[in-house]
C-alpha cells in the first residue's frame, strides 16, 4: 500500500538538518566582538614604571592596544617581539603601542617586558575594568584604534608581523577625520 | 523562605571575596543587595570557562567580573543596565539564556513544536497499531453456521 505522506518525514528532517549543519560550523569559540566600528573605551592607567597611559591623551594617533598576561605561553611569547618591532617601526609615524597586562602578577608582568626588553608603555589592569571594557575573553587580543577613537580591528590571538602593518598602514592611510 | 536563606550563603560568601577589591575601588553609593548581584552574575557567561556563569566560576576574570556588577549596582544601574554594559562589550553570547526575541525564538520554540510533532506521529502510530491488531472475523457462510451449530449442541 503507498502512503502519500510517506515522503513528509524525510522533508520535515531538512529543516533541522540545515540548522545543525550551519550551527555545527559555527566555532563556538569565536566571539564576534560589537566592538569593532565604535568609539573605544576610554582608560587611564598607570605603567609599571608609574607613568600616565591614557587614551584619551592619544587621540590623533593610530593606537595598538594589546592586552597581555605573563602566563599567556606560547601566543603571548609569539607576539610580544612583534609588537615591539612595530612599535619601534612606526612610532614616528604617529602609531603608539600599549599593553595592558591581565590577570596578571606584576612581579610576573615586569619580568616579561625585560625578557623581551619591551620598550612601549605597558600598564597592569588589576580589577580587570579595562579588559571587560574591551569584551577581552582571552589573552592575547589586540585592537586597532584609529585616529578618531575608534576601534577599527580586533585581532585575537598573537599578532603577525603582517597582520599588525595591514591594520596599522590602513589606519594611517585613511588620515584624521576619515569615516569609513 | 528557608530556600532563600540557604541561597543567600553563595553570596554571602562571594561578598567577603570580593571586599577586598570592592574597597580598593570606590565607595559604594549605594547598599548592593547580594541575591541582586548573584543574579546577574548568574546570567552571565563566563568568558574564560565553557559552559560556566560568572557567579559558578572560581576564575579570576569572573571574580573581576563579579565585581564590576557589584560596582555598577552601588553605582545606581539597574540589573538590566548592568546587563546591557555587558552585552555591549560582548554581545548576546555573553548572556547565558539568549533573549527571547527574532532568530533566538527558534531556540525556544524548536523543542515545542518538536514535542507536538512527536506526540502526533505517537499518536498517530498506536492508532494504526491498534487497529491492525484487531483481527477481522473470517467470513462465515451459511453451511458453516450450520456446522458451528450442530457442535454446539452435539456438546454434552
Amino acid at each position: 500500500m503507498r502512503r502519500p505522506w510517506r515522503w513528509l518525514v524525510p522533508l520535515a528532517a531538512l529543516p533541522v538538518l540545515a540548522l545543525l549543519a550551519y550551527g555545527f560550523r559555527l566555532n563556538p569559540r569565536d566571539i564576534p566582538s560589537p566592538l569593532v566600528g565604535r568609539p573605544a573605551a576610554p582608560f587611564a592607567l598607570t605603567s609599571f614604571d608609574g607613568a600616565p597611559v591614557e587614551l584619551a591623551a592619544l587621540r590623533g594617533k593610530v593606537v595598538v592596544v594589546n592586552f597581555w598576561a605573563s602566563w599567556c605561553y606560547p601566543a603571548c611569547y609569539e607576539e610580544a617581539p612583534v609588537l615591539e618591532r612595530g612599535w619601534q617601526a612606526y612610532r614616528d609615524r604617529g602609531v603608539v603601542v600599549l599593553g595592558i597586562d591581565i590577570q596578571d602578577k606584576d612581579e610576573a608582568g615586569r619580568k616579561f617586558i625585560a625578557d623581551f626588553g619591551l620598550t612601549f608603555p605597558n600598564a597592569p589592569d588589576r580589577g580587570g575594568r579595562v579588559s571587560v571594557d574591551y569584551g577581552v575573553y582571552g589573552v592575547p587580543e589586540t585592537f586597532f584604534i584609529d585616529r578618531d577613537g575608534h576601534v577599527r580591528v580586533k585581532h585575537v590571538g598573537a599578532v603577525t608581523e603582517p597582520a599588525f602593518r595591514d591594520a596599522v598602514e590602513r589606519l594611517l592611510a585613511a588620515g584624521p577625520g576619515a569615516v569609513r | 523562605m528557608a530556600a532563600a536563606a540557604v541561597r543567600a550563603g553563595l553570596p554571602v560568601l562571594l561578598a567577603v571575596l570580593l571586599s577586598a577589591t570592592a574597597a580598593t575601588a570606590q565607595q559604594p553609593s549605594r547598599p548592593v543587595d547580594d541575591q541582586q548581584a548573584y543574579e546577574i552574575a548568574a546570567e552571565l557567561r563566563c568568558v574564560v570557562c565553557q559552559n560556566l556563569s560568572v557567579a559558578d566560576s572560581p576564575s579570576e576574570m569572573a571574580s573581576q567580573m563579579r565585581a564590576i556588577v557589584r560596582e555598577r549596582l552601588a553605582a545606581g544601574e539597574s540589573p538590566a543596565q548592568v546587563r546591557q554594559y555587558f552585552v555591549e562589550r560582548y554581545g548576546q553570547w555573553i548572556l547565558l539564556s539568549p533573549p527571547r526575541r527574532g532568530f533566538n525564538l527558534l531556540v525556544w520554540l524548536a523543542p515545542l513544536v518538536a514535542v507536538v510533532v512527536g506526540l502526533g506521529v505517537v499518536a498517530l502510530l498506536v492508532r494504526r497499531w491498534t487497529a491492525r491488531r484487531r483481527p477481522t472475523p473470517p467470513p462465515v457462510d451459511a453451511a458453516m453456521k450450520e456446522r458451528i451449530r450442530r457442535e454446539l449442541e452435539s456438546e454434552p
